[in-house]
């Protein structure tokens, strides 16, 4: 269950992270809050949370 | 007093030289309602000067994060309580994002470190990746790894490096209020190693990082002095947790009279669309600035951030029948 913004990482979705998200990758885990590790590729991105594992554009 | 777009007319476009530094500070404090007609002059500059192709790149992270510098804008800083978490790039996904970049008809791939300069490791690592991108892509590779070394100009040199990219980031003036963990004049001086190297110097810097008008006109005097074969242009995206992440964004008419400006002052120069177009210009702001003085664009994402669909700036390209530099006019 997803509980907190990938954005900020606060609990809950915000207008302003959700537009932020158009041009930026999720840097916080939605389910567990950690920060992910991400990288950034010419057409993509990879965002991988330690304990509940990878999230990608595709 | 003569208008300055009537100078420049004859000066920049007829001559060929650029403008000096009080002549862009005119430029940059025009109305307005000149905005049109200076964008227009400096389009003419651009053509003339530089041709109708469009230099498209792409780039990438190597390292992205936990670098020991302070520069304030950035979000790759281990200084600030930036979101983003050190990585590394493996060789085959190095070679896979140069192969994406080749798909969109890029003839660049620049191959970015978030480091004051590098270490073996990473030297070693970008020596591999070189080779492999090499080996499977038809593209250039450029670099950028921060300050250099003597030694590590000419490494990079020897592994076929054909540019180099190291920004100013902004007016020698207003630099330490930027970055305060290294100085203006030790980026300098590396830029003068990749030249003398025989390594392309690409330097450009931001906009939006609270200089005023008069420090923009003398960062485009000093880039004018240096005389790089690209100046990118990125105007600031504020980045959550940096010393910058509250301040404004550029305002479109702003930014497309610093992207014509800089055009009058670097006739000859590519001048490259970098990172935070998006939130600046838009849509229609990118428009104008290809029709303003750009003659380069980062296509697909940035370091950390993403930026337009790539086949999106290319529809526009193709639009405005500006065609994509060819890998053959680049060697």
């Amino acid at each position: 269950m997803e509980k907190y913004c990938e954005h900020c990482g606060e609990a809950g979705e915000h207008a302003a992270c959700l537009r932020a998200l158009r041009l930026e990758p999720p840097r916080f885990c939605a389910r567990c809050r950690r920060r992910m590790v991400v990288q950034v590729t010419p057409r993509g991105w990879t965002a991988r949370c330690a304990e509940h594992g990878t999230l990608t554009s595709a | 007093m003569t208008d300055i777009l009537t100078i420049a007319r004859q000066q920049v476009l007829e001559e060929g030289r650029g403008l000096d530094q009080a002549q862009a500070l005119e430029c940059l404090s025009l109305p307005d309602e000149r905005l049109e007609e200076l964008l227009a002059l400096a389009h003419e500059v651009r053509m003339r000067w530089c041709g109708p192709e469009v230099e498209v790149e792409g780039i990438i992270s190597v390292k992205t994060g936990g670098c020991p510098e302070d520069c304030h804008f950035c979000s790759q800083s281990g200084q600030f309580s930036s979101p983003v978490r050190a990585a590394w790039l493996d060789i085959p996904s190095l070679v896979e994002a140069a192969r994406e970049t080749a798909k969109t008809g890029a003839t660049e791939f620049c191959i970015v470190a978030a480091v004051r300069g590098p270490d073996q490791r990473l030297m070693d690592q970008v020596k591999k990746g070189i080779e492999a991108i090499n080996a499977e892509v038809e593209i250039q590779i450029a670099c950028s790894l921060g300050m250099l070394t003597q030694e590590q100009v000419d490494a990079l040199s020897s592994w076929g490096v054909h540019r180099y990219n190291h920004n100013l980031e902004t007016a020698r003036s207003h630099f330490p209020k930027v970055v305060t963990t290294h100085t203006w004049e030790e980026r300098w001086d590396t830029l003068q190693m990749v030249r003398e190297a025989g390594m392309e110097v690409c330097c450009g810097g931001l906009i939006g990082m609270g200089e005023t008008l008069e420090q923009r006109a003398e960062f485009a005097a000093q880039l004018a002095e240096l005389d790089p074969h690209e100046v990118p242009l990125n105007f600031l995206n504020p980045r959550p947790g940096t010393p910058f992440e509250e301040f404004p964004l550029v305002e479109g008419a702003e930014a497309l009279k610093t992207i014509a400006t800089f055009r009058l002052t670097l006739p000859r120069t590519i001048l490259r669309y970098a990172g935070g177009r998006e939130l600046t210009l838009g849509d229609l702001g990118t428009k104008d600035g290809l029709l303003g003085g750009i003659n380069a664009m980062i296509v697909g994402n940035y370091l950390t951030t993403l930026g337009r669909n790539a086949d999106k700036d290319l529809d526009l390209l193709t639009e405005l029948q500006m065609p994509i530099k060819a890998l053959s006019q680049t060697l």
